[in-house]
């Protein structure tokens, strides 16, 4: 009992914090699920993304006002044009609220309807007032001006659709209307098989770089011609020229070969994005010019003008690249990153550690150690002190994105993982972790996706059968907190209030966790171990108390499946993305997303916060990895050189790397601050599901499908990271192949996939997956 | 002709399955359809794919296949939920495949005495798996020490043995191994023994202890009361050294060591057929449980490779098949769980064949048969898809009377699988193809490059196999040699006769030259093939020169072109509001109409 009298102060708050808890249990979770039931409430006239909610966000104003303004630049006409079909389609078919939520969520200008709609002013508050039915006697109104200033932009800007003008009712066509001037068909495979002549003979040098002109070339013209109904035409085409591509692009040609119909396009969202997005090409300036006179000399305005149209050629001046640098950047489904994309100044540095007083941390000890003995009093020595030093040039101010306030437990947490941290054990080349696995039997269910919390106490596993499961790897067994009831009887002013508010009768050594209605495809438990976050397929996110084993919070705003979600290290925030594109940000207590950070092409597959809780990585099935700022919702860095959705993402410690997994079975590392990939580690014959960095980022551990762990020397590849100005600046990789000397081991298993890799506090490798005989 | 990578669903199947929903198509709206159908079943199948992986999971289940559907507002497929798969089956009377869905018999489930337990609960286990990144399994290799205390007796047996076989006189070491040869009481010392050996390593110099080491080895191998047990790893790794290693006493160039590899590599082979004989051995065996034999299917499978399963498995395999079939056709309550045995050994058995389809069709790209290149594959639209007849079974080897270790008597040239002769691919997929049906993943055209290839193997197979090749020589089977590719679309409209197959190319054309000689010579059974060629009606439209040039190019494409097929039928005029497939497994005639397609779902795994 000496702990209780060692932390009054802690245990009143925090039996305070769980009797509210408790008491307001039932409550709590109706008005919660109340409250998700109606969509989101328009909340303010803005509607931009980053709908701030004025959380705690709000602390930085002037960063959220940037962001406005930085979207509503990027909103060009063109992009709006977009919207406006999309809008006018929603309309048609009658959903009304989502083309409430649409114009919302994508900023409309509201301004600029105004202008066009006589009635502004009562649909803008009937929008705003948000409840169902007047949203519903809006819409047509609404919708009329939607048509109205969809057809007075198509000819304010003639330049951007020049079609688009024609039709005084602008139509998913739109979108889909570059593709409708009229070419000789029959022409195509001239023209591109002259290109390919080209390309062919033009020196060395260039050929490389030239030829990646030919995937996006084929794809438009095959869908150009598509689009116009040369359906044999297209066929052949595509089987005459399929076989050229690079293989990494099989995926997308797999797709687009089953596609041969107009109809069919429209329906598909790859093709409409392959559309909407330019295909970005990275060439220097020399093959450019070399490309630029051929296709006039030629006279090949075909070509040249979907290059002008859906390509985006990023020129740089220099050597042109080889095809081995082309191809370890190449492989997303809309080229590569430009390079100013991740210019952006990015502050991956660690946040400064909380000075935490340790004034009861010796006696702790002692106690423990020299039962018995009177108590030396010792100088008071401040742990914490001598760890302080500078701040990290490169870490984000201690307030740029607002923390919750450290808790006495969370204190008391840090003092645990302090301890933990001073018996870690040094790993490296000749000091391999020992590697425990936790394998699921009898999952027939499915395990979809395990977690391991920071201190490795619990596990939980998302099922296939909309479960998620906590088990307690300790002997210490979960037990929930008494009823309502009890918890009025029992004494509050007792010194084991904690103890006694846990109903021993309900200990056991798991705890199943029932509400979603589909696959829990993401799991993620929060830092201070209260909470559970899982996705699922249901289009939500749930959290979970570990105190009463009961759900919190739906928090709805995905309408599709989520694949992934994770917490903040911070806790407070977490992250989520799914099958709609959009990861979105959250703070546990609104049940609207603080930010949404939409640009990916294709569903977002995994999500991870950044040690510092400034950044968030997402990974993609468009086959890209996107850091994004959290505090203004920007898009700092897109990394791509994956041929394979990515399913795994890591962070290293010190924040400066991420490694990523793919299904291709590569795993790659880059450089946060530049932007470049500095690693390519081979060896897994199946996709990659975890990456883990060790404690200290000595060891990277990939887990995969093929049922092995690998192990890797990360120090050695941060090592060999060669930093010269002028391949940052050029943004060209120089990779080598060293994925043998990196492989420090590949340790198999028993017929499991891994699929969750965890390193405890001290250093001992956790590995989770399901048998799977 | 394009390649058809995906799936593709026919007309006539768009139009059938129009009809039993009562409405009539015309051929262009049909074609419409089918094209959309196709294309609307890719796109589910993509999205699907994306659920399998986010579920972290290699195989595509209806569920995923259910939520893609879902998600794109289209109804669900219900009833194919079973996480097991469902047996899909070939009639032998028709040209018909189907799903297999028996009746069960409520009043049997229901008085049924062993009532199933419920599942067993989802736990987590933890297991260190590696120490400091090292297994932490018992290094490998190694002889345990001391198993059991052993009495005086051995302890002087042992000593006078290894004394003797060490020793000096040449007569004493023979004694000695003719003793260890068949002593039967000798298996507590094996450890012993083993140990002795493994010493190989230490006397490398000594080209005369490593010869009486490895004396040492075929006297245990031989000896038939000794199980070796774990310990063959030892000795296989003993008997390596001598095989690999650059032995000390090479150096001299005066030392034979050429003989001593030589011996060593004889014992191997011991080594590796005793084991062979004992995986045939329990296959062979009716009396054995199930999961004996799937142990040995398995065994000789992952263990033995292809030769093993061609050898071992493959040529008893019509024998064994019937007692299978016995088993799995027993749909009573009480069998349940030898049926469920007998299910791991048909899926043993599937996985074993087809390896050995594929390793067969993949080491002999020369003479075999032609690959699923469709673009290439000219001539070969007009072939059907035919179940395959029932071939006569080859009768397996006669190899039981051999004793165990009898192969190693004449020193090695005895080996019983001396007169084993291999079955050609051809011949051996017909026979497969009658016991599996579409089951096989592996799929082969039986075009021309297939009937080129010689019928029957050379004479000398006399009476060993009277006619193992029976579906090619005889007229009637050669027709229904399966014809499966991708390409092969088959419909009831393209052949209005089912006889208008093509026979096998003449074999004095561009055969390979080897067969030709000898298969004139050969005596019934080459001779029903050119009787054969003679009956059946020639489609002479398809110049029989030029696909044959085509095909060597297009014989067996490499792994990765070639795609996963599978073939899937649409049949049965229904009336009415009857929404089950007919069921056609104890129908006597085969209905009448009914479309055939085949797919190829290629998923992005």
């Amino acid at each position: 009992t000496r702990d209780d009298v060692c932390f009054p102060f802690l245990n009143l708050a925090h039996a305070h914090f769980i009797f509210k808890m408790a008491a307001v249990q039932g409550g709590l979770v109706d008005a919660v699920e109340e409250k998700d039931i109606k969509t989101e409430p328009s909340s303010d006239g803005i509607g931009n993304n980053n709908a701030n909610d004025g959380g705690p966000l709000s602390a930085s104003p002037s960063s959220s006002a940037s962001a406005g303004s930085n979207k509503s630049s990027a909103g060009a006409p063109e992009d709006q044009q977009t919207l406006l079909a999309v809008l006018q389609f929603l309309k048609k078919n009658k959903l009304t609220e989502s083309v409430d939520i649409l114009r919302r969520e994508a900023g409309l200008p509201e301004d600029s309807l105004d202008l066009k709609g006589g009635d502004s002013s009562g649909a803008g508050s009937g929008g705003a007032a948000g409840s169902g039915d007047a949203a519903g006697g809006d819409a047509s109104a609404l919708l009329s001006r939607v048509t109205a200033s969809t057809a007075s932009s198509a000819a304010v800007a003639p330049t951007f659709s020049p079609t688009a003008a024609g039709e005084d009712q602008p139509d998913v066509n739109v979108v889909l209307s570059a593709y409708s001037q009229q070419g000789d068909p029959k022409l195509y495979p001239v023209y591109y098989s002259g290109l390919k002549r080209f390309i062919e003979s033009v020196l060395d040098c260039h050929r490389a770089e030239l030829s990646q002109v030919f995937y996006p070339l084929f794809v438009h013209m095959y869908l150009e011609l598509v689009y116009n109904n040369y359906e044999s035409e297209a066929k052949a085409f595509f089987e005459k020229y399929t076989g050229d591509q690079e293989c990494y692009y099989e995926d997308d040609l797999r797709i687009l070969s089953s596609l041969s119909k107009r109809e069919h396009m429209r329906g598909n969202e790859t093709l409409l994005d392959f559309r909407t997005s330019k295909f970005v090409l990275r060439i220097s300036r020399d093959s450019y010019q070399l490309l630029k006179r051929h296709l006039q000399e030629r006279q090949n305005n075909q070509i040249w003008n979907i290059i002008q149209e859906h390509l985006y050629i990023d020129i740089f001046d220099g050597m042109p690249r080889s095809k081995s640098q082309i191809d370890a950047m190449s492989g997303s489904l809309a080229g590569e990153g430009k390079r100013e994309a991740n210019k952006a100044k990015v502050y991956y540095g660690l946040l400064k550690e909380p000075e935490i007083e340790l004034p009861l941390d010796d006696e702790d000890e002692e106690a423990e150690n020299e039962e018995g003995k009177p108590k030396k009093k010792k100088p008071k020595k401040d742990s914490m002190g001598s760890k302080s030093k500078k701040q990290d040039p490169h870490a984000p101010s201690q307030t740029r994105i607002p923390l919750p306030e450290l808790k006495d437990s969370d204190k008391l947490d840090k003092i645990m993982y302090m301890k933990e941290a001073t018996k870690r054990i040094r790993l490296g080349p000749d000091n391999l972790p020992s590697i425990c696995f936790y394998s699921f039997l009898n999952a027939y269910q499915g395990l979809t996706a395990v977690d391991f919390t920071d201190d490795s106490s619990l596990i939980a596993g998302g099922f296939a059968d909309s479960t998620v499961r906590v088990w307690s790897v300790t002997p210490k067994k979960l037990r929930k907190v008494k009823s309502a009831a009890d918890l009025n009887l029992i004494d509050k002013e007792s010194d084991d209030v904690l103890e006694r508010i846990m109903d021993e009768k309900t200990a056991s050594e798991s705890k199943i966790l029932y509400g979603h209605s589909g696959p829990v495809y993401g799991i993620s438990f929060s830092p201070d171990r209260n909470y559970l976050l899982s996705s699922s397929e249901d289009g939500t996110v749930r959290l979970w108390s570990l105190q009463t084993f009961t759900c919190l919070v739906g928090y709805k705003g995905h309408n599709y499946p989520v694949w992934d979600t994770h917490f903040s290290p911070h806790g407070y925030y977490f992250i989520s993305g799914g099958h709609d594109r959009v990861a979105r940000l959250w703070a546990t207590d609104h049940y609207q997303p603080l930010r949404m950070f939409s640009g990916h092409l294709a569903d977002i597959t995994c999500t991870r916060f950044h040690p510092n809780s400034n950044y968030v990585a997402t990974g993609s099935s468009d086959r890209t990895i996107r850091l994004w700022d959290v505090l203004n919702g920007n898009c700092v860095r897109i990394f791509t050189g994956h041929k394979g959705p990515i399913h795994a993402l890591a962070f290293s410690p010190n924040g400066k790397f991420l490694a990523s997994g793919a299904t291709d079975g590569r795993v790659l590392l880059w450089d946060i601050g530049n932007g470049m990939m500095f690693g390519e580690l081979k060896g897994h014959t199946d996709s990659i599901y975890s990456l883990r960095f060790s404690r200290d980022g000595e060891i990277l551990a990939s887990g995969s499908m093929d049922n092995t762990v690998r192990l890797w020397d990360a120090l050695k590849a941060f090592d060999d990271l060669e930093t010269d100005d002028f391949t940052a600046a050029t943004g060209h990789v120089h990779l080598q192949d060293n994925s043998q000397e990196l492989l420090l081991g590949t340790y198999v298993s028993k017929s499991t996939p891994v699929i969750h890799l965890h390193f405890t506090r001290r250093n001992l490798l956790l590995a989770a997956g399901s048998y799977n005989p | 002709m394009a390649r058809r990578r995906f799936a593709e669903v026919s007309r006539e199947s768009v139009k059938l399955m129009a009809e039993s929903a009562g409405a009539e198509l015309g051929d262009d709206v049909a074609a419409l359809l089918a094209e959309d159908v196709c294309y609307r079943l890719r796109e589910a199948t993509q999205s699907s794919s994306q659920f399998m992986r986010h579920a972290k999971r290699r195989k595509l289940t209806v569920e995923d296949f259910n939520r893609a559907l879902r998600w794109s507002n289209v109804e669900a497929v219900c009833g194919y939920g079973a996480q097991d798969a469902l047996p899909f089956r070939p009639a032998k009377e028709g040209e018909l495949f189907f799903i297999e869905d028996r009746d069960i018999n409520l009043v049997e489930l229901a008085l049924a005495t062993n009532i199933p337990k419920g599942c067993a609960e989802t736990m987590v286990r933890v297991n260190v798996s590696y120490l400091d990144g090292k297994g932490n399994l018992e290094p490998q290799g190694t002889v345990p020490s001391a198993v059991q205390s052993l009495s005086d007796d051995l302890l002087k047996y042992y000593q006078q043995i290894t004394r003797a076989i060490l020793g000096e006189d040449p007569h004493l070491m023979k004694v000695a191994l003719l003793d260890l040869q068949s002593n039967s009481k000798i298996a507590a010392l094996l450890p012993y023994f083993v140990y002795v050996i493994s010493g190989v390593k230490s006397v490398s110099h000594d080209l005369e202890q490593l010869n009486r080491l490895l004396h040492m080895v075929k006297s245990l191998v031989q000896n038939p009361y000794l199980y070796l047990g774990s310990y063959v790893r030892s000795l296989v790794s003993s008997v390596m050294y001598c095989i690999l290693e650059p032995l000390a006493a090479s150096i001299n160039p005066l030392n034979d060591h050429w003989t001593l590899r030589d011996y060593a590599a004889l014992l191997l082979t011991g080594l590796y057929h005793q084991i062979l004989l004992s995986l045939q051995k329990v296959l062979s065996d009716p009396v054995r449980p199930l999961c004996s034999h799937y142990g040995a299917v398995v065994g000789s499978t992952l263990w033995g490779g292809r030769c093993a399963v061609e050898r071992v498995l493959f040529p008893h395999l019509p024998a064994y098949w019937a007692n299978l079939q016995a088993v799995l056709d027993d749909y009573s309550v009480s069998n349940a769980q030898v049926k469920a045995d007998g299910h791991k050994v048909y899926g043993a058995i599937l996985v074993a064949v087809e390896r050995l389809l594929k390793m067969k069709a993949l080491s002999q790209p020369a003479d075999g048969g032609s690959s699923g290149q469709p673009g290439s594959a000219v001539g070969v639209v007009g072939y059907r898809v035919s179940s395959p007849g029932l071939s006569p079974p080859p009768e397996p080897l006669s190899e039981a009377a051999l004793g165990i270790a009898s192969h190693l008597q004449a020193g090695g040239a005895g080996c019983p699988w001396e007169e084993w002769t291999p079955v050609p691919l051809p011949a051996m997929y017909c026979e497969l193809y009658s016991f599996f049906g579409d089951s096989l993943a592996v799929r082969f055209s039986t075009g021309p490059g297939f009937g080129s290839y010689p019928p029957c193997p050379p004479s000398q197979l006399g009476d060993a196999r009277k006619e193992p090749c029976g579906p090619a020589s005889n007229p009637d089977t050669a027709r229904k040699m399966p014809q499966l590719t991708a390409n092969l679309n088959i419909s009831p409209r393209q052949d209005g006769s089912p006889r208008t197959d093509p026979p096998p190319p003449s074999l004095a054309s561009t055969g390979p030259g080897r067969s030709l000689a000898r298969s004139s010579s050969s005596s019934s059974s080459s001779s029903s093939v050119q009787r054969s060629k003679s009956s059946l009606s020639r489609s002479g439209q398809r110049p029989a020169g030029p696909s044959r040039d085509v095909f060597p190019k297009a014989r067996f494409t490499s792994p990765q072109t070639g795609l996963p097929v599978f073939s899937f039928l649409i049949g049965g005029r229904q009336r009415g509001r009857r929404c089950k497939l007919p069921v056609i497994g104890r129908v006597g005639k085969p209905v009448r109409r009914w479309a055939c397609s085949h797919y190829s779902l290629h998923l992005p795994l």
